[in-house]
C-alpha cells in the first residue's frame, strides 16, 4: 500500500539556481499560479554566492501534464537567466530518507 | 521534510559529478520462439521483442524527465540465441543476429545482448553453429552483442572453447578491420557468467529467469571520487570506506527507485540492480581517478589492488542495503577504453595487462576493452582467456575478457571506437608462445572448491 502511495506521488521539488537578481521568485511563482500548482513550502538562501531557491509543490490540481510543466519552467528559467528544475519529490526522499 | 542541503547534494551529484543510471535493460525470454523453420522462428523473435519492449525507450525517457536523473542507455537482453535457434535446421545463425538488430532498431535501443552460448562443459549443435557465426554476425549488425560462457566453478574450464574463442576473436577483428575491429567490443567471453547482467556486451536473459525482467545498472564514479576528495588526504581507511558506503547507498537507492518505477510502468517484473560503478570516457567519471584520489600517483602502481578491493567492498556494503534485489555483475568495471584515467595510466606505462589481471582477482569483472597488437597469435588470446577463467573458477567469481586484437596496430597506437566505447591504447602482451598449452584441448577439471555438498 505504501509503495502505491509513493509511486503516485504528485509532489515535486523545484530548484532555482543562479545569480541573484530582482524578480526571480515573482517570475517562477507566476508560472506556477498559471499552471494551477500549489506551493507547499519555500526556502531561499545564498549558497556559495549562488541564489538557491527550493520549493515543494503539489501537482495534484495542475492543469497540464508534468512534462509540459517542466518545459515551461525551463523556458521561464532561460528568461530569468537561472536554472529552474522540477523533479518528483520521490528521488530526493529515496536518496536521503530510509 | 527534506532540507535544502540534501536537495542541492542530489542536484550536484547529477549535474557536476556525472551520476546517472547507466542502463535500463529489459530481459526478454525467447524460449517460446523456437521453430524448426528458422524463418518462422525469427518472425516470432522479432514480434515478441518489439511487443514486450515497445514502450521501453519512451518509459525510460519519461522517468528521466520526471525525476531529473539521466538514464543513458535503454537496452534489451534475450535468451541465448543458441538455445532458440537450435531447433531450426539453419547452419549459420547470422540471420538471427540481423533479426535482433532490426528489433533493436524498431524499439530504439542502442544495444541488444544475447547472441550467446553457454558452453562451459561442452557444445551442443546449436552452440557450435552460434559460436562459428559470431564473426559474420557481428560484422553484419550494429547493435547486437555476443557473449560466450566457457567456464564455471562447478564445471571447470572448457579448454576447447577457450581455443575456439581465441580464433573467433581474431576472425571478428578481421571482419570488422575497417571499423577498428569494433566487432570485438561487442563480444565478451565469461567464466561464471551471471544470468541477469544489465551491462553490455555480456547481457543475456538467462534460462532461470522469468518471461521478462527489468534490470538496472548504475553509474557514479564521479560521486565516489568527490566524497573521497572531501574527506581529504589525511582521513584513514575506515573513514574512506564509510564515506564510499554512504555514497553507494544514495546512488543505489535511485537505481532501485528507477527500477521499480520502470517495472510498474512497463508491467515487467523488477529483476535486479547491478551495483557496479560503471565509468564513461568523460572526465570526472573514472574508476582510475577514484583509486588515484585515495593517494596513488597513477592507477596501476603498487597499492592499486588494495585500493580497488576497498572501493569495491565499500560499494557493495552500501549498495546492498539500498536495494532489495542485487544481482548482475556487481563488481568494479575497468574497461580501459571507457575510462579516461585508465587510458592515461596505460599511456604513461604505469598500467599493464598483468596488473589488470591482478585486479580481476579481487573484484574487477575482467580484462575489459583492452586493445592488443593485431598480430597477436590467437593462442595467446586463448591463453589470456584461460588465465582469466582460472581466476574466476578458483575464486568463485565472474571474470570476463573483452579484448581487441586491432588489425594493423602495434603497441602504443590508439584505437578509437567513438562514443561510449571510447578509445584504447594498444597494450603490450607477453610474446612467449602459449600455443602448445592451448592445443592440448579438453577440459580443466572443476576445482576442489566446487565440491561443496
Amino acid at each position: 500500500m505504501v509503495k502505491e502511495e509513493k509511486t503516485n506521488s504528485k509532489r515535486a521539488i523545484i530548484t532555482v539556481l543562479g545569480a541573484d537578481r530582482v524578480g526571480i521568485i515573482a517570475g517562477v511563482t507566476t508560472v506556477l499560479a498559471k499552471l494551477g500548482i500549489n506551493i507547499l513550502d519555500i526556502s531561499q538562501t545564498i549558497m556559495s554566492n549562488i541564489f538557491t531557491m527550493i520549493m515543494l509543490v503539489d501537482l495534484e490540481k495542475a492543469i497540464k501534464p508534468i512534462h509540459e510543466i517542466i518545459d515551461e519552467l525551463e523556458s521561464e528559467g532561460k528568461k530569468l537567466n537561472v536554472q529552474v528544475r522540477l523533479q518528483l519529490e520521490e528521488i530526493f526522499k529515496t536518496m536521503h530518507r530510509i | 521534510m527534506l532540507i535544502p542541503s540534501e536537495i542541492v547534494e542530489t542536484i550536484k551529484m547529477i549535474h557536476e559529478e556525472h551520476f546517472d543510471i547507466r542502463t535500463i535493460t529489459a530481459g526478454i525470454s525467447l524460449r517460446d520462439c523456437c521453430d524448426s523453420d528458422g524463418k518462422k522462428s525469427r518472425e516470432k523473435i522479432y514480434n515478441k521483442i518489439t511487443r514486450v519492449a515497445e514502450n521501453l525507450v519512451k518509459t525510460g525517457e519519461d522517468i528521466e524527465k520526471e525525476y531529473g536523473v539521466p538514464i543513458i542507455n535503454k537496452r534489451i537482453s534475450v535468451t541465448p540465441i543458441s538455445l532458440v535457434a537450435e531447433a531450426s535446421d539453419d547452419e549459420n545463425y547470422t540471420e538471427y543476429a540481423i533479426t535482433l538488430d532490426k528489433a533493436a532498431d524498431r524499439c530504439g535501443v542502442n544495444f541488444i545482448g544475447g547472441f550467446s552460448a553457454l558452453v562451459h562443459k561442452g557444445y551442443t549443435k546449436g552452440d557450435r553453429i552460434l559460436v562459428d557465426s559470431i564473426p559474420e554476425a557481428l560484422a553484419a549488425t550494429d547493435k547486437v552483442c555476443s557473449s560466450v560462457n566457457l567456464a564455471t566453478t562447478r564445471a571447470g574450464i572448457n579448454m576447447d572453447a577457450v581455443r575456439h574463442m581465441g580464433l573467433v576473436i581474431k576472425q571478428t577483428a578481421e571482419k570488422s578491420a575497417s571499423k577498428n575491429a569494433v566487432g570485438c567490443a561487442k563480444l565478451v567471453v565469461f567464466a561464471n557468467v551471471p544470468e541477469d547482467n544489465p551491462f553490455m556486451a555480456g547481457a543475456f536473459h538467462g534460462t532461470g529467469e522469468g518471461e521478462s525482467a527489468i534490470n538496472i545498472g548504475i553509474s557514479g564514479p564521479g560521486v565516489v571520487q568527490n566524497v573521497i576528495r572531501r574527506v581529504g588526504p589525511y582521513a584513514d581507511f575506515g573513514i574512506v570506506s564509510e564515506e564510499i558506503k554512504k555514497a553507494a547507498f544514495k546512488i543505489t537507492r535511485v537505481g532501485e527507485l528507477v527500477a521499480r518505477e520502470a517495472s510498474r510502468r512497463l508491467k515487467i517484473p523488477f529483476g535486479i540492480v547491478d551495483l557496479s560503478l560503471a565509468p564513461t570516457p568523460v572526465r570526472g567519471d573514472s574508476v582510475a581517478h577514484i583509486i588515484e584520489e585515495m593517494g596513488l600517483e597513477v592507477c596501476g602502481t603498487h597499492g592499486t589492488t588494495a585500493a580497488l578491493a576497498l572501493l569495491n567492498d565499500a560499494v557493495k556494503k552500501g549498495g546492498s542495503m539500498a536495494s532489495s534485489y542485487i544481482g548482475g555483475l556487481s563488481g568494479s568495471f575497468i574497461p580501459v577504453s571507457e575510462d579516461v584515467g585508465m587510458i592515461e595510466a596505460v599511456k604513461s606505462g604505469h598500467l599493464t595487462i598483468e596488473k589488470l589481471e591482478a585486479m580481476t582477482c579481487i573484484c574487477s569483472v575482467g580484462l575489459d576493452m583492452i586493445a592488443i597488437p593485431g598480430d597477436t597469435p590467437y593462442e595467446t588470446i586463448s591463453a589470456i582467456i584461460a588465465d582469466e577463467a582460472a581466476i574466476g573458477i578458483i575464486n568463485n567469481k565472474t571474470t570476463a575478457v573483452r579484448i581487441i586484437p586491432a588489425p594493423g596496430k602495434k603497441e602504443g597506437d590508439i584505437v578509437d571506437f567513438g562514443g561510449l566505447l571510447g578509445r584504447a591504447p594498444v597494450m603490450k602482451v607477453n610474446n612467449a608462445s602459449s600455443a602448445s598449452f592451448i592445443h592440448r584441448g579438453g577440459r580443466i577439471p572443476s576445482p576442489l572448491n566446487a565440491l561443496k555438498n
